[in-house]
């Protein structure tokens, strides 16, 4: 399932990054969700909704799973699903 | 994980079913870990009758009320769920009771219970509750950790939004939990009235809709939020930490196998002092020969055998509950999921994993919650090779009566908690091992993605300690006074006929004493005797009867009261064939109860028999090897540390 915030403006595609290239302690804000529908309606009730803040907690030894904040929870994932979730970075921080 | 109440319970002779004619039925439904089990427990209390349904899904609890003497009211605990949309097996029971396709379930009134210091994600779920048309009330929990934290809410005004009655209270320390007993005996008057909210409900499939209105409701109310919980970031830092965090989480593994040792002793002992007094006692007040050695021989060996360990497995559940109740568990399974997922494991399957650590019995229910079938099949095959605390006795036995009790890390860690801790590595790597060769195998899938949220740390209460202490003595208790006092009783006559002249053959000679015999060539070649072999047999029922038959077996040798069980021992078994005894005990399916929850689980007796025979196949081999050719190895290894 697609879920996204419609966007008019191609310039914000450019700084379009999946989850799991943030570093540790960065902010962003969620896209859309690349993932079947049952996981991706699991994830958006945990908080994982598009235009939802998310940021980069702790991680597990390895740096795999990490922990990530998102709508006042914390939610552990795995690299192959947080590869998964498409955030935009905040204007500030991309500038 | 929230642990199961009564898992002797749990085969499918002992379910009480639904009332036929309703009381008034009462559910508490919540997210996961919003605190609905403490509810449940306090509001029920102490006179809880725990029931488990048996079903496609999972389990649901039912318990009467406290202080309500004039009518019956039952409360029913539901699964957690973030949404009502049915999807998979859990949240379909939730779903079906809530919507009255459960006969005699119908829900009257609906407690829904939130955590208040999450309030904006939590509400989500009230829409699809509220969307029910029946009587709520919306429970806001963590009243105590919201104003710690510096958060607000405004409950009339919630209240008014929702078209619903609101209570803030703390499940945990029983804050204002008396507008709960108000708003029941208001459903019982007709009193509660159901009216629409402010704002109107959204559509429930859209989950951002959903969650906006939720925010618009919140916002309505003056929630504030509260300030993220500081200590768990500043504990995360700690427990998290790249390399200090593997290390507590080894020392934490260590202090529990440790402790298990080191702390149980005094107490076994006591206990043990108090059994053997107590036989003593009770002795000459039987006349009859006969009868007296059923009791004392039979009875109170047996039976007390195995009640020596009580405070043992106590202490081991007394450190489970710490870990679960504190929140560190979470992080522990964050922590060993990159271990897991070598073996091919999805994150889904650690949870009934660790549960099966106390029994697997709810662990196998606890599988329900995989969709993945095969993955849940994969998950009820292995449960059984984790560590429970059934063969807490048996390890217990056999370690300290061979091995010294030698510090191995100065007072840290001993030699015989080494040892345990081992035999646990030897489970969970069995257990691992096993689902990589299935999930290679026959039981191939695709898998689910692991998602595990983290809840804030919190201190564990006495209460909740100590409710789960006396649920886990009253299944254990009631364990000893059937199933294996059944056991013994039948040991001790099969162990008396045929009989002589009137007298009772020398236990060799006996019936009990000839089945050993037949078993002796088949388990020769493991190191065990005939005395063993009974064990082995009466041990199919459950793991810890092997304890009270060589208990009763020794006992009417009269070997365990000149030397103790410990020492009887030693005449009985070479340290390989000790050695050989506990890897059996570690492979081999030796529980009624696992086998039947597995039958009723997977729908026929295919897997349990396949369960049943590799499971077998894996103890006898095991046990082959070590006996025949670790036996040396032992023998040297025991010499060394004495």
């Amino acid at each position: 399932m697609q879920v996204s915030v419609k966007k008019n403006d191609s310039e914000d595609t450019r700084s379009l990054l999946h989850l799991a290239a943030l570093e540790p302690g960065q902010e962003a804000v969620l896209d859309h969700l690349r993932l079947p529908e049952d996981i991706s309606r699991r994830l958006m009730e945990l908080g994982f909704l598009p235009g939802h803040t998310i940021a980069v907690g702790k991680a597990a030894p390895g740096g795999d799973p990490r922990v990530y904040r998102v709508d006042g929870s914390e939610v552990a994932l795995r690299y192959e699903t947080a590869s998964r979730l498409v955030v935009r970075r905040p204007r500030k921080a991309s500038a | 994980m929230s642990g199961c109440h009564d898992c002797a319970d749990c085969p499918a002779a002992k379910f009480t079913p639904p009332p036929a004619k309703a009381a008034h039925v009462i559910a508490i439904v919540g997210p996961p870990n919003s605190g609905k089990s403490t509810l449940f427990n306090r509001l029920t209390g102490l006179h809880q009758k725990v029931a488990n349904f048996p079903g496609v899904t999972v389990e649901h609890h039912v318990g009467r009320l406290r202080a309500e003497a004039d009518r019956e009211v039952l409360l029913v605990d539901l699964p957690g769920v973030y949404s009502l949309l049915p999807r998979s097996e859990d949240e379909r029971v939730t779903h079906d009771v809530l919507t009255g396709l459960r006969p005699g379930m119908e829900p009257e009134a609906v407690l829904l219970i939130l955590d208040c210091t999450n309030l904006g994600r939590h509400l989500l779920l009230a829409a699809p509750i509220l969307n029910l048309k029946l009587p709520t009330l919306v429970i806001l929990n963590m009243a105590d950790d919201l104003r710690n934290r510096g958060g607000q809410v405004d409950v009339a005004k919630l209240s008014a939004e929702l078209g619903a009655p609101v209570a803030l209270i703390s499940a945990a320390s029983g804050e204002g939990v008396e507008k709960i007993y108000q708003f029941i005996q208001g459903t019982a008057a007709g009193r509660a009235k159901v009216k629409a909210p402010l704002i109107q409900l959204p559509v429930l499939q859209d989950i951002p809709k959903c969650r906006r209105w939720a925010s618009e409701v919140g916002a309505g109310a003056a929630y504030r939020a509260p300030e993220p919980p500081r200590w768990t970031r500043r504990l995360d830092a700690v427990f998290l930490h790249p390399w200090a965090g593997p290390l507590i989480f080894l020392a934490v593994v260590i202090l529990v196998f440790q402790s298990i040792f080191a702390w149980a002793t005094p107490v076994m002992d006591g206990m043990k002092t108090i059994v053997e007094a107590s036989g003593e006692w009770v002795a000459p007040h039987i006349p009859v020969p006969l009868l007296r050695s059923l009791v004392v021989d039979g009875v109170w060996s047996g039976v007390g055998s195995v009640l020596v360990f009580l405070p043992q497995i106590l202490l081991l559940f007394f450190f489970i509950g710490i870990l679960e109740d504190s929140g560190y568990l979470a992080r522990a399974a964050l922590i060993a999921d990159r271990t897991m997922r070598k073996f091919g494991l999805q994150g889904k399957s650690f949870i009934p994993l660790l549960s099966a650590y106390a029994c697997a019995v709810p662990a196998v229910m606890s599988a329900r919650t995989i969709e993945n079938k095969r993955d849940r099949i994969a998950t009820i095959m292995i449960a059984p090779l984790m560590t429970c605390s059934a063969r807490l006795p048996v390890y217990t036995l056999i370690i300290a009566a061979f091995l010294p009790n030698r510090p191995l890390l100065g007072p840290i860690l001993g030699a015989q908690a080494a040892a345990l801790l081992g035999l646990y590595v030897l489970g969970f790597l069995a257990a691992v091992l096993t689902a990589r060769l299935l999930k290679s195998s026959i039981l191939k899938s695709g898998g689910t993605p692991f998602v595990l949220e983290m809840p804030p740390y919190r201190w564990p209460t006495f209460r909740s300690i100590g409710l789960r202490l006396l649920d886990r003595s009253r299944v254990f208790l009631r364990k000893a006074g059937t199933v294996i006092l059944v056991v013994a009783m039948l040991l001790w006559v099969a162990a008396h006929l045929p009989l002589h002249n009137g007298k009772a053959p020398e236990i060799a000679q006996s019936f009990a004493g000839q089945i050993g015999h037949v078993m002796e060539p088949l388990i020769k070649p493991l190191g065990f005797d005939w005395k063993i072999g009974i064990g082995l047999l009466t041990s199919l029922a459950a793991r810890e009867t092997i304890v009270a038959t060589l208990g009763t077996i020794y006992g009417m040798e009269g070997e365990a009261a000149s030397h103790g069980l410990q020492q009887a021992l030693h005449t009985d078994l070479t340290p390989g064939g000790a050695l050989a005894l506990l890897i059996f005990f570690a492979f081999a399916m030796q529980c009624m109860s696992t086998l039947a929850i597995v039958r009723r689980e997977t729908g026929g007796w295919k897997w349990p028999a396949v369960q049943f025979a590799y499971m077998g196949v894996l103890a006898y081999i095991g046990a082959f090897l070590a006996n025949q050719l670790a036996g040396g190895a032992v023998t040297r290894l025991i010499a060394f540390l004495q």
